[in-house]
């Protein structure tokens, strides 16, 4: 019983989470935002669902494919964004109007010299 | 005209969830994958708004991290585990995805 609560419990904080990170990815001024925004929250959030699914299922066949998942998208997430902000810099899409600082710019010309 | 359009947005998001929480019957795991359906809803306003590919290649990727949450509720609301299979191969399949539209975005040949 307590453990289905502390189960669901996590499905519910990971689908809040999922839906904000997907209103990030509407709201926000350019790609680089959005990709952070987007990414994380919603990285954050499939992972939370997943544990809760680990924890409501247990150490059976199910259970071990969602750590599996959670592993996965630790790892894969994070390198599908640096390849895709490196890649949207480089093709020039640019920064919102807001935008104060441009590290990667910077050491792009740094290098360049 | 900004507040306009936020005003409506917010409406538009409290009907789902008034109907989703309060009208809708069901169990609570539907209702999350409902949620998590709605969630897809913004995704493909990205796809289809964009407006730079870059924002179309970031709606890609969040969607496949998406589903595999879904996936996983689905597998939980039917008690059968192949659903999880299905969202490994999916979320993986999304990754390779994500990283070949960056290489293009770039553009790079693939086998640079």
């Amino acid at each position: 019983m307590i453990r289905e609560i502390i189960g669901l419990i996590f499905i519910i904080i990971g689908v809040t989470f999922d839906f904000l990170g997907v209103l990030g990815l509407v709201r926000l001024p350019d790609v680089y935002n959005r990709l952070q925004a987007a990414t994380k929250c919603v990285t954050f959030g499939s992972a939370g669902v997943l544990f809760g699914v680990f924890i409501l299922q247990g150490f059976n066949s199910f259970g071990f494919k969602a750590l599996i998942g959670i592993i996965f998208i630790f790892l894969t997430s994070p390198v599908a964004a640096h390849a895709i902000s490196r890649a949207s810099h480089r093709s020039g899409i640019p920064l919102t109007k807001e935008t104060v600082v441009d590290k990667y710019q910077e050491d792009h010309e740094l290098r360049e010299e | 005209m900004k507040y306009l359009r936020w005003f409506l947005g917010l409406i538009f998001i409290a009907t789902f969830l008034y109907f989703n929480f309060f009208i809708y019957q069901a169990d609570i795991i539907p209702k999350l994958i409902n949620v998590i359906l709605f969630s897809a809803l913004f995704v493909l306003f990205r796809v289809i708004f964009g407006p730079s590919p870059a924002d179309r290649i970031v709606a890609v990727d969040i969607l496949g991290i998406l589903i595999i949450g879904m996936l996983a509720l689905f597998g939980l609301f039917y008690e059968k585990s192949f659903f999880m299979d299905i969202g490994l191969i999916w979320a993986l399949l999304s990754f390779i995805a994500s990283l070949a539209f960056a290489k293009i975005l770039e553009g790079r040949q693939l086998d640079d």
